[in-house]
């Protein structure tokens, strides 16, 4: 017989049999499938298509823009960025274009060709007995604010008429609820909208989670936001940009044949108001002050192997020689120039940029159309930026306030970042406050259980040392400081970027 | 959708088997649960706007028997004309029919396609011309022509008559087993002897050749015409999918349109011969291909046509909307309104035309720009009077004439 797979059947022939699968090995224990599962995706892993677009994407009718062959993007960049982009006022569709998430197990089974995303879990799941009658991809445009998301679309009164039907018809066994990364903000969203009265919420009554829910099994869960959220809107960029540009400086800086990617990118991301629903939650208090922060003594581990006993002997250990290496002071999210990261707050002397006239921006002409918010900046505006020196999570949303007005004035409609004082306030009602779990309750279901399940042991983008960018016709006034890395090897700091371990993502 | 959609009723678009579906689907959910969807008497009028059924196998299709009956339909009766032995080469030991049936005749949804309505629409055809097409199946092309005072055996069939006596002896190539495999060579021939079936003896033609098959269908299927509908005996769901054994919902602002090609020659009627015993052909059946009409060539390679798609003849597609609905009739109390409207096929001109624009054939007639259009202005908000009511090309309403069903 032809063996299906060529790769796998080598590797079985020289490293023998592969362990059972967890379907596998759990079906001959004897489980089976019971509770329904709903699978809602994080960002970007749920394929998107169109629907109705402009002529340059004529031969693209119900292809997937994003996933897939993303809309063989690399024939027309521009028209597949200008398809990609929401309204700019609004956050939703720009005129003529309609792109849709797509429905079914197939939305978020791979991502690209080979790249599975939940292909694996569903396949292990269907061992035991799960078909596509007990288990849903809750998929929806993750472009959109969430609360959008049922406006346009419908998407959470779907999700929430699914449940009601898969449970109904599997015996009234609650629903097992598996989000993965932003789903798990977005799912937090459904269970107020879910339970809210119409028309803000779905009108499902308050016990409707406790009725419905038997589990949230939360993957990766950003619950208190990331901070390459902040990297990402500030400058378009991540450690892996910050690390081309390290390596090619000047490639996506010269801008020898006018492309401008960056500047591109960030045109249609920040139409994107999903993005700001990762932005770090909880200010200071969580995210650390200018001198202190909650991950104080943590020094990666890259080099050795992970095992917990180690782990906590080196971390005793580090806490003794905590007084002769550098104190990191992870709570200065950004801080402009390197040796601002090491000072001590009181030696730093930062002139406050709120409120400060931003002038005009002469570079306005060479930009062509490719309008970012940092156009509206000028020379005054840039360097009162700069000048604010270090910015603890308590800034952040300030600062972005500041360099990208409209997207914010957008964004705080959906969306809220502090801790509540008083969760009775009625103003709480509101649905921005539903996907910051430090502003709402969770649901009346005390028989109901959360999961938090994520990994460790990599290091994770937690804070970044900025620059001003050399100036050019028309560009990014800040990026990532590549040139800033810890001396004494211990690797925390690289390349202008600041990392932990992966564990305070999520404090639940 | 309803409710996220401003409130605004679904238009439903039934194809092919689909309508059938769709027909049980609107039984199903008005029915208290268990059998039902517990929805109310009320659903369908809250919830339809209308139903826009294509190619609609309301009646059944007669093509389906000559599947359960010999795998075969007339495309295969050609090969096997054209090419003997390439399906049933015994020296490659092939049993293509016998696999294909083995694997069909699980599926219970044909039998749902078998024809309805018995001799009471098969007469539809008697009187106009000389052929017999309520003889849905005849055994030898005479049979098939003669009228049926000379065989008396045609109106004396027993139940138990055909029944198998004695233990089966043909010993195929052994692979593929079908209840074929249970009758005996006598049980064929007695078969064959009887001539001739209409609608409704076909069924205990069906019901001795493939008993378990009929068996388990027909705790699924009902074929023939309700006597009194209000007896409770059809609150069963077997009749759901059956538009002469059961009301219409009550839904009087409802509208339901039968929308099928017509122009292209459909099967209606099979003339048949038992087959040559061979070492690996175990299905004794098949439809005599030798069998070639006259001059109007409505008979060709032991197949009768008649108007329709290629797959539904149009009396199937549409004698409900034509007569069995329209107005209030007891398959339709509440009066819902009914349209017909027929497509003219027009085949595509060259291959560049692909399946073309203006099809009527089973399939293609999706790709229709004229039914396209109809679709999409029901769906935008028009109603059956506003595109025009009935388009009507075949000779649907004579025939709907000679049908005495008591409506």
């Amino acid at each position: 017989m032809i063996p299906s797979s060529f790769p796998d059947y080598m590797s079985e022939v020289i490293r023998g049999r592969p362990p059972d699968p967890p379907g596998l090995k759990l079906k001959k224990e004897g489980l089976r499938a019971k509770h329904p599962v709903v699978f809602v995706p994080g960002i970007v892993t749920g394929g998107l298509e169109l629907w109705e677009g402009h002529q340059c994407a004529d031969k693209l009718f119900r292809k997937r823009l994003w996933g897939g062959t993303f809309g063989k993007l690399y024939k027309s960049p521009l028209c597949w960025m200008e398809h990609m982009s929401l309204d700019n006022e609004t956050g939703l569709d720009p005129i003529g274009i309609r792109v849709r998430p797509v429905t079914g197990l197939v939305a978020a089974d791979y991502f690209a060709l080979g790249y599975f995303v939940w292909a694996v879990l569903i396949a292990n799941l269907a061992q035991i007995g799960y078909e596509e009658k007990t288990m849903y991809m809750a998929s929806y445009d993750w472009r959109l604010s969430f609360q959008n998301t049922e406006v346009r679309d419908q998407t959470m009164s779907r999700i929430k008429s699914n449940i009601e039907l898969m449970v109904s018809t599997n015996g009234g066994n609650k629903a097992v609820i598996v989000p993965h990364s932003m789903g798990v903000v977005y799912f937090l969203h459904f269970m107020k909208w879910v339970e809210t009265p119409a028309p803000m919420g779905g009108g499902g009554g308050p016990d409707w989670c406790a009725r419905h829910i038997k589990a949230v099994m939360n993957i990766a869960g950003p619950l208190l936001g990331v901070p390459k959220a902040i990297s990402g809107l500030f400058s378009e960029e991540a450690k892996d940009v910050a690390v081309v540009r390290a390596i090619a400086p000047g490639v996506l800086d010269k801008d020898l044949f006018r492309i401008q990617t960056l500047q591109h990118i960030m045109k249609m991301t920040r139409t994107w108001d999903s993005t700001m629903s990762m932005i770090p939650k909880g200010g200071t208090t969580i995210w650390g002050g200018l001198d202190w922060s909650p991950e104080e003594g943590y020094v990666p581990n890259t080099r050795k192997k992970i095992s917990t006993f180690d782990d906590i002997d080196d971390h005793t250990k580090d806490q003794n020689t905590k007084s002769k290496t550098n104190h990191v002071h992870y709570g200065r999210i950004i801080s402009f120039g390197k040796d601002i990261t090491r000072a001590h707050s009181s030696q730093i002397q930062r002139i406050d940029f709120r409120g400060s006239i931003k002038g005009n921006n002469i570079a306005n002409n060479g930009c062509g159309d490719v309008w970012t918010e940092y156009h509206d900046m000028g020379f005054s505006g840039i360097n009162a930026v700069a000048e604010y020196k270090a910015y603890t999570a308590g800034d952040i949303v300030d600062l972005l306030n500041y360099v990208a007005p409209k997207m914010m004035a957008r964004g705080s409609a959906h969306f809220s970042y502090g801790i509540a004082s008083n969760l009775d306030d009625p103003k709480y009602a509101h649905y921005k406050y539903w996907s910051n779990p430090l502003e709402t309750k969770l649901p009346n279901a005390t028989d109901m259980e959360i999961f938090s399940m994520y990994g460790v042991g990599i290091p994770t983008e937690r804070a970044y040392v900025y620059r001003q960018s050399p100036y050019a016709e028309c560009y990014i006034p800040f990026q990532i400081d590549t040139s800033a890395s810890e001396e004494d090897g211990d690797m925390c700091l690289r390349d202008g970027v600041f990392t932990v371990d992966g564990m305070k993502l999520c404090l639940f | 959708m309803y409710a996220t959609n401003g409130y605004k009723k679904v238009v439903v678009v039934p194809h092919s088997m689909g309508v059938l579906y769709f027909l049980h689907f609107m039984k199903w959910v008005e029915a208290p649960p268990p059998m039902g969807g517990g929805g109310g008497p009320d659903w369908c009028t809250k919830h339809i706007k209308s139903i826009m059924n294509i190619g609609p196998a309301f009646l059944g299709v007669p093509k389906a028997v000559g599947n359960i009956l010999s795998a075969e339909s007339k495309d295969v009766a050609f090969i096997r004309a054209m090419a003997p032995g390439l399906l049933d080469s015994e020296i490659l030991g092939l049993q293509t029919l016998e696999h294909v049936m083995r694997v069909s005749r699980t599926w219970d949804s044909i039998i749902s396609l078998v024809p309805k309505g018995g001799d009471d629409l098969g007469r539809g055809f008697q009187v106009q011309e000389s052929t017999k097409y309520g003889r849905i199946v005849s055994f030898g092309k005479p049979a098939s022509e003669v009228h049926s005072s000379e065989f008396p055996s045609l109106r004396s069939q027993k139940q138990g008559s055909l029944h198998n006596a004695t233990p089966p002896p043909v010993a195929s190539c052994g692979k593929v087993w079908t209840e074929y495999d249970d009758l005996s060579r006598e049980t064929i021939s007695k078969i064959s002897e009887n001539k001739a079936y209409t609608a409704n003896t076909l069924l205990d033609l069906l019901r001795t050749i493939a008993p378990k098959m009929m068996r388990r269908a027909e705790a699924h299927f009902s074929h023939g015409i309700a006597d009194d509908l209000d007896d409770l005996k059809y609150n069963d769901y077997k009749y759901w999918s059956n538009p002469l054994e059961t009301k219409l919902p009550e839904a009087p602002d409802m509208e339901i349109y039968c929308l099928y090609g017509v122009g292209i020659p459909t099967e209606r009627s099979y003339v048949y011969k038992e087959s040559q015993p061979g070492r690996c052909k175990s299905i004794p059946l098949q439809i005599d291909s030798s069998a070639d009409g006259n001059k109007n060539g409505c008979l060709k390679g032991g197949v009768y046509f008649v108007d329709g798609d290629e797959s539904v003849p149009v009396l199937s597609a549409g004698f409900m909307c034509a007569k069995g609905w329209r107005g209030k009739t007891r398959f339709n109390p509440s009066g819902i309104a009914t349209y017909v409207r027929e497509y003219k096929h027009k085949a595509p001109a060259n291959l560049l035309e692909g399946r073309g624009l203006e099809s009527g054939a089973h399939v293609d007639i999706m790709g229709n720009v004229a039914l396209i259009e109809d679709v999409l202005r029901v769906a935008a908000g028009a109603s059956g009077v506003e595109l025009g009511g009935d388009k009507i090309y075949s000779d649907i309403m004579k025939m709907s004439e000679k049908i005495k069903v008591r409506l």
